[in-house]
C-alpha cells in the first residue's frame, strides 16, 4: 500500500516535466517573484512576467500584452505596498478576471508579508513618490524572501492541493538552501557593516537594514525625480564633509548622476541587479544576493577600509 | 519572588502527585486551584507586558520613520517597523473613494476670431470650438471611484467648466465579478471608439483632439446606457465590444423613445513586439438615429439659418498606436506613434431653415478624415510631438435644398506642434503651436495660427498608467 502510494508520486513527478502540462499559470509583476516561483513549484507553475530588471517597476503602463497576461492567469503575485499602483489596478479592471482579484486565493502580495521600513508618518506629493504604506523594494533582503517563500508555497498548495506534496518538498529544499546561502552572504558582508553609501533611488532601506549599511544621501532629490545637477552638487559637497564609500545605484537607473559624482568624488559607483535578471551573475535568487554582495565589497576594497 | 517559590512547590506536587498516596482529594483540588490562579495571572501579566512592547515598538518605529522621512539621517540604521497593513483601514477613510483632481489652465492666442469657427464642409455637432482667447481656466475634473462590494466598481468624473457649470462626464458601474473575460459597464462612460475616445482631455498629448474626432464624434462621444466588453483567452490581446445607449449627443441627437439611439461595436488587438516594442490596434462601428439635429449655417443668401437633420449617421474607423522604449524602459526615452482613419455616411432628411421656409428633403454625405501624430520623451519630463490632421469633406448631396445651401468641396487640415514637461507623473506644462485651416473662406483656405500655453495637474489619488 504504502509502496504503491511512493510509486504514484514517483510516476506523477516524472510524468509531469515531461508532458510539461502546468498545473498553475501565474504572472508575476517583478522578475524575483517568477524566480521565487521557479525555486517553488519548478514547472508546475508557468509565469509570465511583467516587468524586466531593466524597466522601473514604478512606471510601468498597462499595455495589451500585460492586460492579455492577467486575463490568463491563475495566480498573480507582486510586491504590492503601490508598487504597482499606477498600473495593476487598471490591468485587474480591464483583465474580466475574477480570480485574481485581491482578496481572492489568486492574487498574492508579497510586500503584505513582511515589516515595512520608511513608512511615512505624513502622506504629501511634494515630497516625491512616497508610499503610503512604506517602502516596497522589499526584494534586497533575503530575510523577506524567506518569509515571502513560506507564504507562496502554502498559496501553490491551497490553489493545487493535487501537488501539494511536491510544492511542499520544494519548499523545504529551498528553505535549507536559501539559510544557508544567508549565512554565507552574512559571513561573506561582514566588511560592509556600517559603510556608509549614497544610494540614487531609495531602492535598498531593506537591504542596508540587513548588511548594517548607513545611507549617507540619495541622488534623486526627492523619491522617483530624476537627479538634478543642483541637487548633486549638494550631494557632493555632503560627501566631501561627510564622505560615503560607495554610490549604488539600480540597473534600471540612469547612470549619469552616478558617474558623474563617482568620478568628482573618487568613490566607485556600483550597478546592484535590484533584481533577478539586473546582472549577468544574477540569474536567479541565489545569484542576485551573490552579485549584490560582491558589488558592495568593492566599497571596502576601493577605499580605506576601517 | 514568593509567587516563584508557590509555583516551583506547586509543580513539584503536580509531579509528585501520583506518587503521594497520602494527598486527600481536598489538597488536590486546592493546588489545582492555586495552580489555575497562578497561571492566570501569569498570562495577563504577559499580555499586558507584550502589549506594551509593542506600543514601544510602534512609537520608535514612528519616531525613525519620521526621522528618515525629514531627511538621510547619517548614523542610524534603520529599524524594521511594525507591519501597517492595517493602518490605512483601521480609520474610516479607508473606506471612502479615490478622489481626484485635475486643474488645469490655458493662456491662448488665435490669429483669427474663435467665435466664428468652424469646419467647413462639415456639419457642426458636439464640442468644436479652439476654446477661449487670452487666459482661461481649463476644465477642472473632479473623479471618485471604488470598488461597490464584491460585484461592482464604480466611477464619476465630474467636469467644472469655466463658467461655473457642473456636469457628470462619466458615471458609470462596471462589474468586477463576471467570469471568462466579461465584463458589463453601465451608465454615462465615453464610448470604447477608436484609441482617443476612451482618454479623458487631461491625458491626451495635444492640447485639442484631432479634426476627425471634432468633426464625427464632437470631439468625444459619451453614451448614456450599457457596455459588453470580452477578453478572449489568448496570449495576444484581443477584446470585443459592443454598446447601446440613448445617443443623445453628437452624431446622435435627444429623441424621446423606448428603444436606443447608438449602437457603437468595437474591437481591438495588440501585443508586444519584442521587449521594446508594443502596438494596439481597433476598429470601431458606430450608428446613431437622431432626430432633429439642429445646426446653425449660412445660405447661399448669406443669411443665418436653423436646420435639422433626421435620419441614420453611420461612422467606421480604423486606428493604431505603437509605443517604443529602449529595453520597455520609458523613464529616458520614448516614442509613441498613433493615428486613426474614420469614414462617416449620413443619410435622412434635411429640413432648411426650420423656422421659417421650412423646406425638406433628401440628404446623403459620405465624409472621411485621418490623423497621424508622434510624440518623442528625448530626456526626463521632455516631450516633443507632432500632429497632422486632415478631413475630406467628400461627398454631400442636399438634392432639392442644394437650391439653398452651399455645397462645399473642401480639405481641411491642421499642423500641430507642442512641446510639453512633465516633471512628474502628476504635472505638465505644455507649449502647442498649431497651424489650423478648419475655415474655408470664400472659396480659399483661411489659416488660423493657434498658440497655447496650458498646464496640467493631478492630485489625489494615483492617475492610471493606461496604455
Amino acid at each position: 500500500m504504502k509502496n504503491a502510494f511512493l510509486l504514484i508520486l514517483l510516476v506523477q513527478g516524472l510524468v509531469a516535466p515531461m508532458t510539461s502540462q502546468a498545473a498553475i499559470r501565474a504572472m508575476a509583476c517583478e522578475p524575483e517573484w517568477t524566480a521565487l516561483l521557479q525555486e517553488l513549484a519548478a514547472d508546475k507553475v508557468s509565469t509570465y512576467t511583467a516587468t524586466t530588471a531593466l524597466q522601473d517597476p514604478h512606471h510601468i503602463q498597462a499595455r495589451p500584452s500585460l492586460i492579455a497576461a492577467v486575463r490568463n492567469a491563475d495566480l498573480l503575485v507582486c510586491t504590492g505596498a503601490e508598487l504597482e499602483v499606477g498600473w495593476l489596478p487598471v490591468m485587474l479592471r480591464q483583465s474580466g478576471n475574477p480570480n485574481v482579484q485581491p482578496g481572492k486565493p489568486g492574487y498574492f502580495g508579497a510586500a503584505d508579508l513582511v515589516s515595512k521600513l520608511e513608512v511615512p508618518t505624513r502622506l504629501d506629493r511634494a515630497d516625491g513618490d512616497v508610499h503610503a504604506s512604506g517602502n516596497p523594494h522589499i526584494q534586497t533582503d533575503p530575510r523577506n524572501i524567506a518569509l515571502v517563500a513560506d507564504a507562496l508555497s502554502k498559496r501553490l498548495v491551497q490553489l493545487d492541493s493535487v501537488n501539494a506534496a511536491f510544492y511542499q518538498a520544494r519548499y523545504a529544499d529551498f528553505a535549507a538552501r536559501w539559510r544557508m546561502a544567508m549565512q554565507r552572504w552574512e559571513k561573506d558582508a561582514a566588511p560592509v557593516r556600517g559603510m556608509p553609501v549614497i544610494v540614487q533611488h531609495k531602492a535598498y532601506p531593506y537591504l542596508e537594514n540587513w548588511l548594517g549599511l548607513v545611507e549617507l544621501a540619495t541622488l534623486e532629490p526627492k523619491p522617483g525625480v530624476e537627479p538634478t545637477s543642483s541637487h548633486l552638487s549638494e550631494v557632493l559637497a555632503l560627501q566631501q564633509r561627510q564622505p560615503a564609500k560607495l554610490i549604488i545605484r539600480s540597473a534600471y537607473n540612469d547612470s549619469r548622476g552616478a558617474d558623474w559624482l563617482a568620478e568628482r568624488a573618487k568613490v566607485p559607483a556600483v550597478v546592484l541587479p535590484f533584481t533577478v535578471g539586473g546582472s549577468d551573475r544574477a540569474k536567479d535568487l541565489f545569484g542576485l544576493f551573490d552579485d549584490t554582495v560582491a558589488q558592495l565589497l568593492k566599497g571596502v576594497k576601493g577605499g580605506a577600509a576601517p | 519572588m514568593s509567587r516563584t517559590n508557590t509555583l516551583a512547590v506547586a509543580l513539584a506536587a503536580t509531579a509528585f502527585a501520583p506518587f503521594s498516596f497520602a494527598a486527600d482529594n481536598a489538597d488536590l483540588d486546592q493546588i489545582r486551584g492555586e495552580i489555575n490562579a497562578l497561571r492566570q495571572s501569569y498570562e495577563s501579566r504577559i499580555s499586558e507586558l507584550e502589549a506594551r512592547l509593542k506600543k514601544a515598538e510602534t512609537s520608535q518605529a514612528a519616531s525613525l520613520a519620521a526621522e528618515a522621512g525629514a531627511s538621510a539621517t547619517p548614523g542610524v540604521a534603520p529599524v524594521a517597523a511594525v507591519s501597517s497593513a492595517a493602518a490605512g483601514t483601521a480609520s474610516g477613510v479607508g473606506l471612502n473613494p479615490n478622489v481626484s483632481l485635475i486643474l488645469s489652465g490655458t493662456y491662448a492666442n488665435f490669429s483669427r476670431k474663435p467665435e466664428d469657427y468652424r469646419i467647413s464642409g462639415f456639419m457642426p455637432g458636439g464640442e468644436v470650438a479652439p476654446g477661449p482667447r487670452g487666459f482661461s481656466l481649463g476644465e477642472s475634473e473632479l473623479g471618485f471611484s471604488a470598488s461597490v462590494d464584491h460585484l461592482f466598481y464604480g466611477q464619476a468624473n465630474f467636469a467644472v467648466s469655466p463658467d461655473n457649470e457642473i456636469s457628470a462626464e462619466e458615471a458609470f458601474i462596471q462589474t468586477t465579478a463576471l467570469p471568462a473575460g466579461l465584463k458589463v459597464k453601465a451608465g454615462r462612460f465615453f464610448s470604447g471608439l477608436g484609441y482617443l475616445n476612451e482618454q479623458h482631455a487631461h491625458t491626451w498629448d495635444f492640447v485639442d483632439n484631432p479634426l476627425v474626432y471634432q468633426a464625427f464624434l464632437g470631439t468625444q462621444f459619451a453614451q448614456d446606457g450599457v457596455q459588453f466588453k470580452w477578453l478572449a483567452p489568448s496570449d495576444t490581446f484581443l477584446e470585443i465590444g459592443a454598446e447601446a445607449g440613448r445617443g443623445s449627443k453628437f452624431p446622435g441627437s435627444e429623441v424621446s423613445r423606448n428603444g436606443s439611439g447608438a449602437q457603437a461595436v468595437f474591437a481591438h488587438v495588440g501585443g508586444d513586439i519584442g521587449v521594446s516594442n508594443s502596438w494596439r490596434a481597433g476598429l470601431s462601428y458606430l450608428s446613431a438615429s437622431p432626430k432633429n439635429r439642429d445646426y446653425d449655417e449660412t445660405d447661399v443668401l448669406g443669411n443665418s439659418v436653423t436646420n435639422s437633420f433626421s435620419g441614420r449617421s453611420r461612422l467606421v474607423g480604423a486606428d493604431f498606436v505603437w509605443k517604443w522604449a529602449p529595453n520597455g524602459n520609458a523613464d529616458r526615452q520614448n516614442f509613441k506613434l498613433q493615428g486613426a482613419y474614420f469614414r462617416r455616411k449620413e443619410d435622412g432628411d434635411l429640413v432648411y431653415d426650420r423656422a421659417a421656409t421650412a423646406q425638406s428633403d433628401r440628404y446623403t454625405s459620405s465624409q472621411s478624415g485621418w490623423y497621424l501624430q508622434g510624440i518623442f520623451q528625448f530626456m526626463p519630463a521632455w516631450h516633443v510631438g507632432l500632429r497632422y490632421d486632415l478631413l475630406n469633406s467628400g461627398a454631400v448631396d442636399y438634392a432639392s435644398n442644394a437650391a439653398n445651401l452651399n455645397t462645399v468641396d473642401y480639405r481641411p487640415t491642421k499642423t500641430s506642434l507642442m512641446f510639453d514637461w512633465s516633471p512628474s507623473e502628476f504635472s505638465r506644462v505644455r507649449l502647442q503651436l498649431a497651424r489650423d485651416k478648419s475655415r474655408q473662406i470664400d472659396g480659399v483656405a483661411a489659416p488660423d495660427n493657434q498658440l497655447y500655453l496650458q498646464y496640467q495637474m493631478s492630485l489625489g489619488a494615483h492617475g492610471a498608467h493606461s496604455y
